[in-house]
């Protein structure tokens, strides 16, 4: 029933890009300052005039934004949806050799729902359960689209890896693997095991790419020397000690920041972002010290012992130490209003407009490297834009469209004047539904962040 | 360190029974229409005098609030604060309690006052909270995975987010009975999961037999309130040689229908059926954490049952329910003629309240509305619209002195009173914010 529905959204899905002319808005570049009364236009799929004035192109759609904001489209450093079903390669700490990639499930509804939600991209990640997770895969919310299509192409891969609570909990002898099933103990146990877990896996992958090294080296020279034999495992970590693969270090408390970046220093290879990173203010001058981004939650807290320091300062408080900041989900809910999360350090931190506003479109760009085609409104860049009814910094605000790429792909209107028929073929199903044998409930997906 | 912040948090709030005097503030007392430049006395925790020019008192302290806004402190309607600290750390939760019929626990003297989420909800203009003890053995055992499947969870309270001592943040200790009503699937479990049509919740009988299960449950459920209503017969009658039974005992302000039981209920079909039910046990109810309220409206509205709205900033239950299902369902709300409020159900949402209702908002609501389901809704639901929720003469002055409309996110709070007090704006994350903003 359920593919259905979902088959018949698909097909609602917008086709190509057009020319188009959003009008009479407030654009807030982030980049270039808000501009009261202006236009941005949009062709082949990128922006190609943002101004008070601009020259219309003949034939063009317009949009008429009057009264309303037009943002960038939101970027999620953080993310777990489209991950098809379990998200934690639990029974090794290091699976360095695994790929979300692998998994993308493009007909996950959680993607519609960000993207009515003005997300347009989103890094999709692992779980915690590992000291060094798996690959992760950054995508676009190309709704409708084939998992292949959805991959932001040139985006730099990334690597998850997790500190604290997590890694170390598959190490208690009374605990729950990662799918929940008792287990026996997996080391780690404690936060010295999951330094150590990292060391080990990085000597290990030096003295690999030491092989490779001497290897090429010798090929450059003309002999003809028996190649390495190759380790996908390592593999990973030599393009992160080569500085070809970002390193994103799901992370809470103070000492474990300090403890990665002496690793990191130790190893050779830079943190890319610590995530959620909820003590980051504790150890902000380390963490701009090594030039690594943060990407936290607005306020969320309590939930566990070490989230119980956090504090809604912190993006605040990281991005005056000199931090590339940015705001996450790690929930498909949360996902949804990063706008108005983004606000709240406006509130908690005195960030002005657009240090508030850059958490969620220009600076996780900069953190996934990507900030050269998304993350502000700027002539030149993909045009990723999302119009909301009122100021967007707000929860009085609501998403009215969303364009990736130039075209179309969530607009609430049509979307209001579609739920009637929607409605009407659910209903048919579930009378056809009635006529069967009642059906036993199926998982109901990942709940909460504890394990994520 | 942390207890001499709390401690200095605590001295720093004047001592009770301070004589204050706001004055030339814009006052939205919700109760009516606003009003301009007025000024408010607050003498003995109340609110003694609203009026356009207050002579101050003798040793009156003045608050000057020219350009800023007073409204009534905001009430949460659905969490467990005081009663959960660290929801990952069990000895810190003291929620679910195990055995099936429990009306005698009261959430009340469980209640951490020094609990460091007063202070985080408070700063944010949440001056009073209902806190519930649930099932599902957090905190005891059990669970629905093993032993009994609770019915009756205990007393919920409503309490104030300040005091020394729970008797001291009281307004009323037994406020609601929580009552954990069987459903299929219909996830009757508070702060649960989203369930979806077929699928089974924890807090919803499942299996082949599911109907026949719910209505085992609910027979049992008659029988424990026939046997309290025969003791409350005994009572009254003088039986002799009766003895004292505390569960029976706490069932009788339900029975008089003094209090109301909270029941817990998703989905239109479960509405009707916990109504119908209490309408036949002839007692006072409350649905909570409606997930769609459809055709219950109507019914909701002719039995006069009020419900609290858990979160607005919810996944929509099903894959292919709308995406703004749980945005919307306030306005559904309102369009039937429903009385509600607004709950969080999860203790680190609860600063969040006003943000909420402005999602609310944002999806139709009136915004008046959302301001009522904050503060006299709530009020008038748990029978203490003669104490909170509006700015009124002779109130609690439970009030926060903003400098903007409080559901908006970028409001800052400027002034906090609970009961005539005024409320230091700190808290463990402004102390954490502060020492750490000093590190070179």
């Amino acid at each position: 029933m359920k593919r259905l529905l979902l088959g018949a959204l698909i097909a609602l899905a917008p086709v190509c890009a057009e020319t188009i002319v959003i009008q009479n808005a407030t654009i807030m570049t982030v980049s270039q300052g808000t501009i009261k009364n202006g236009s941005v236009v949009v062709r082949d799929g990128k922006i190609v005039e943002v101004g008070e004035k601009v020259t219309i192109p003949e034939g063009a759609t317009k949009i008429d934004a009057q009264g309303q904001y037009v943002i960038p489209g939101i970027i999620d450093c953080h993310s777990h949806i489209a991950g098809d079903g379990g998200i934690n390669e639990g029974s090794v700490s290091v699976s360095s050799m695994v790929n979300i990639k692998d998994i993308i499930n493009p007909e996950d509804i959680a993607i519609y729902r960000a993207l009515a939600g003005g997300v347009t991209t989103a890094n999709i990640l692992h779980g915690s359960a590992n000291s060094i997770g798996g690959q992760t895969i950054v995508l676009k919310m190309r709704w409708g689209k084939d998992a292949q299509d959805m991959i932001f192409q040139g985006a730099k891969p990334g690597i998850k890896f997790a500190l604290g609570e997590n890694p170390k909990r598959a190490g208690n002898p009374q605990g729950r693997g990662a799918n929940g099933q008792q287990s026996f103990a997996r080391y780690p146990a404690t936060r010295m095991g999951v330094e150590d877990t990292i060391r080990e896996a990085f000597n290990e992958a030096k003295i690999y790419k030491a092989e490779w090294d001497d290897y090429n080296a010798k090929v450059a020279k003309g002999e003809h020397p028996m190649a390495p034999r190759k380790d996908l495992k390592l593999e990973a970590l030599k393009e992160v000690l080569e500085g070809n693969r970002y390193v994103h270090v799901h992370c809470y408390r103070a000492d474990e920041i300090l403890m990665m970046i002496r690793v990191a220093d130790e190893m050779g290879f830079k943190v890319r972002t610590f995530q959620h990173v909820l003590e980051g203010y504790k150890v902000a001058k380390e963490i701009a010290a090594h030039g690594a981004g943060a990407s936290t939650f607005s306020d969320w807290w309590s939930y566990k012992v070490e989230a119980f320091d956090a504090i809604p300062y912190n993006a605040a408080l990281m991005t005056k130490a000199g931090i590339v900041v940015s705001l996450n989900s790690d929930d498909a809910e949360l996902m949804r209003h990063l706008n108005s999360e983004a606000g709240k350090t406006m509130k908690y931190g005195g960030m002005t407009e657009d240090q508030a506003l850059a958490m969620v479109t220009l600076n996780p760009a900069k953190q996934l490297g990507i900030d050269n085609r998304v993350g502000s409104i700027e002539v030149g860049k993909d045009a990723d834009l999302v119009i909301y009814d009122k100021y967007p910094l707000s929860d009085f605000a609501k998403v009215q469209k969303v364009l990736i790429d130039g075209t179309v792909y969530f607009d609430r209107d049509k979307e209001v004047s579609a739920q009637a028929s929607k409605d009407a073929e659910k209903q048919k199903l579930l009378d056809k539904l009635k006529q069967q044998t009642p059906q036993q409930g199926g998982g109901r997906g990942r709940g909460g962040r504890g394990g994520q | 360190m942390k207890v001499l912040g709390i401690l200095l948090g605590c001295s720093l709030a004047a001592f009770a029974g301070e004589t204050i005097l706001i004055r030339d503030a814009d006052v939205y007392p919700v109760s009516a229409k606003e009003m301009k430049s007025v000024s408010i006395l607050i003498q003995d925790g109340k609110i003694a005098e609203i009026a356009p020019k207050i002579v101050p008192p003798k040793g009156a302290r003045i608050v000057e609030a020219k350009g800023m806004r007073v409204y009534p402190g905001m009430i949460d309607s659905g969490t467990e604060l005081g009663l959960e600290e660290i929801e990952a750390v069990r000895e810190t939760v003291d929620v679910g309690e195990l055995g099936e019929f429990m009306p005698q626990l009261r959430a009340l003297s469980a209640v951490n006052p020094d609990s460091e989420h007063f202070g985080v909800v408070r700063v944010n203009g949440i001056t009073s909270v209902m806190t519930y003890p649930s099932s599902g053995g957090r905190g005891g055992g059990g669970g629905f995975g093993g032993g009994e499947r609770q019915l009756i969870s205990g007393q919920a309270a409503l309490i104030h987010t300040e005091g020394w001592t729970w008797e001291e943040m009281e307004i009323k200790r037994s406020a609601a009975m929580s009552i954990m009503f069987p459903s299929v699937g219909g996830g009757g479990r508070r702060g649960g999961g989203a369930p979806d049509l077929v699928d089974v919740t924890p807090g919803g009988v499942g299996g082949g037999n599911a109907r026949r299960a719910v209505d085992e449950q609910i027979a049992k459920l008659n029988d424990f309130f026939d046997n309290a209503r025969r003791y409350q017969k005994a009572k009254a009658a003088k039986t002799p040689g009766l003895q004292p039974d505390l569960k029976f005992e706490a069932m009788i302000p339900v029975l008089e229908g003094r209090e109301p039981v909270t029941v817990s209920a998703a989905r239109p079909n479960t509405i009707h059926e916990a109504i119908q039910w209490a309408k036949k046990q002839n007692i006072k109810i409350v649905i909570l954490q409606p997930r769609e309220i459809g055709k219950a409206g109507p019914e909701l509205k002719a039995e006069n049952v009020p419900v609290i709205l858990g979160r607005v900033l919810a996944l929509p239950n099903g894959e292919d329910s709308s995406y703004d299902e749980a945005f919307t369902l306030p306005v559904e709300a309102y369009k039937a003629g429903v009385k509600f409020a607004f709950g969080t159900f999860t203790n680190e949402f609860v600063r969040n309240i006003p943000y909420q209702a402005a999602t609310a908002v944002a999806f139709g609501l009136p915004q008046e509305e959302a301001l009522k389901a904050v503060t006299v809704n709530p009020a008038q639901i748990w029978g203490v619209s003669d104490q909170i929720g509006t700015v009124e003469k002779g109130k609690f002055a439970d009030l926060m002195v903003t400098d903007g409309d409080p559901l908006e996110i970028q409001t800052q709070i400027k002034h906090l009173y609970v009961k005539g007090k005024e409320i230091a704006l700190t808290n463990k994350q402004t102390r954490l914010n502060d020492r750490y903003s000093g590190r070179q």
